[in-house]
């Protein structure tokens, strides 16, 4: 057996056990709290059910298509972005104070926390786990090429590379370029074309045979 | 507080792994500690600075072998032992064994939407007028407070410049120790890469920080 294999092993007993654990001790939590009647588990089931199902990346991509095709909505958007995205009906926690960042030929924005994990929630959803995680966290600031590297894309050489740290209460978002050869596509098909990923800046918006 | 949570420009092994078409959870305990965490705050009245801080105040150890909502979870259970909400003892056996606090507030299910769209906003009147304006040139202080800051370590005595001038925010130092919102003006200071990471930086490279006013000193 290789060092590798083993690790890879222990690795997973480990989590395996770790995570039983965990579920226990959150099932008697949420017991605990119900009983004492802090916490209505009804209410449990809306919140979860909110973030699973209502609140996710279409949201964004629905503004970053409706500022692709609207000149004016676009020029709000870049100017004050909670009240834009707000017309959409888009609005509250984790998105009270947003700055939209408009990606150009030039410059190229990408968005992190190295702290925690601060994220626009009201448009993109809850943040994946690589973007809470340890290497997106310590490279992003450093070497964000690296970091498109992993993601399988790279941008040319002589692009400008803006990093926003999320330390305080602003939230950003990105937006993409519209692909070439969209110019006669609607509001609705662009917004297929918009990934999670390209609201961060860690991805581009698909392109149109991606989708076709 | 020098946590290991402060990662910015840190050595790390490992690739950035991003998982095709990702769930918002991966797992029945995630779903149900993160709505814990997200109802406890109001019968338990700690704000968003709080819960941060009682996340990441602990050692790199136990900070870095903990998944994200097994840190939630620590977080969340460290703020209720400290307001007597719950005690070890219960959480050992699993039931209550005392009876509940008093508390203001519940979230009840018609109350969700509500929460969820007030949000926390952070804007606050200023009470007087900002020290710096867009373009100033700005020292990120080397402060080393042993209590919560927003101040990540890799900007400490950079210089860098002001690049928006965002209003007057509650500032984070004060609200998570209880001593009140005491609002401040909140500055993006935009750094060159070089500043930061020296001569090998990629020249094209600019990094912002959203800092407020008492990070900064004029450079």
């Amino acid at each position: 057996m290789t060092g590798h294999d083993h690790d890879h092993h222990h690795h997973h007993d480990h989590d395996h056990s770790e995570l039983s654990e965990t579920e226990l001790r959150v099932r008697a939590l949420e017991t605990i709290l119900t009983e004492k009647g802090y916490v209505d588990p009804a209410a449990l089931d809306l919140l979860i059910e909110t973030y699973e199902t209502k609140v996710g990346p279409r949201n964004g991509a629905r503004v970053v298509a409706r500022a692709w095709v609207d000149p004016a909505y676009r020029a709000r958007l870049l100017k004050d972005a909670t009240p834009a995205i707000a017309e959409l009906g888009y609005a509250g926690r984790q998105g009270e104070h947003i700055v939209a960042l408009e990606n150009t030929p030039a410059l190229h924005n990408m968005v992190v926390c190295t702290l925690c994990s601060c994220y626009p929630w009201p448009v993109l959803g809850l943040p994946p786990v690589w973007y809470k995680s340890a290497p997106y966290r310590a490279k992003a600031v450093k070497d964000p090429r690296g970091v498109l590297a992993d993601f399988g894309f790279e941008l040319p050489e002589g692009t400008k590379i803006r990093v926003w740290d999320s330390t305080a209460e602003i939230r950003y978002l990105v937006l993409p370029m519209r692909p070439a050869g969209t110019e006669d596509w609607n509001e609705e098909r662009l917004a297929d074309l918009v990934t999670r990923d390209s609201m961060i800046g860690t991805g581009l918006p698909k392109q149109p045979h991606e989708v076709a | 507080m020098e946590g290991a949570h402060d990662m910015g420009g840190a050595k790390w092994s490992g690739r950035v792994a991003p998982e095709p078409n990702e769930p918002p959870f991966h797992a029945e305990w995630e779903r149900r500690a993160f709505a814990i965490t997200l109802a406890m705050a109001m019968p338990g009245g700690w704000n968003i600075d709080m819960s941060r801080f009682a996340r990441v105040d602990r050692s790199p150890e136990d900070y870095l072998s903990k998944s994200y909502y097994q840190i939630w979870l620590a977080g969340l259970e460290r703020l209720m032992l400290e307001r007597g909400l719950i005690s070890s003892d219960e959480t050992e056996a699993g039931r209550p064994l005392h009876p509940a606090k008093p508390v203001a507030k519940t979230l009840t299910p018609d109350g969700v939407a509500g929460m969820l769209h007030r949000g926390g906003p952070t804007e606050r009147e200023p009470t007087g007028p900002a020290r710096f304006a867009a373009g100033e040139r700005v020292r990120a202080k080397m402060i080393h407070p042993q209590t919560h800051t927003r101040l990540p370590r890799y900007v400490r005595g950079h210089v860098g410049s002001i690049e928006r001038v965002l209003g007057c925010h509650v500032f984070p130092d004060s609200n998570a120790t209880g001593a009140g919102e005491n609002p401040q003006w909140l500055y993006t200071v935009t750094f060159d890469g070089a500043e930061l990471w020296g001569e090998a930086s990629d020249p094209n490279l600019k990094v912002s920080v959203d800092a407020w006013e008492p990070y900064l000193e004029r450079a």
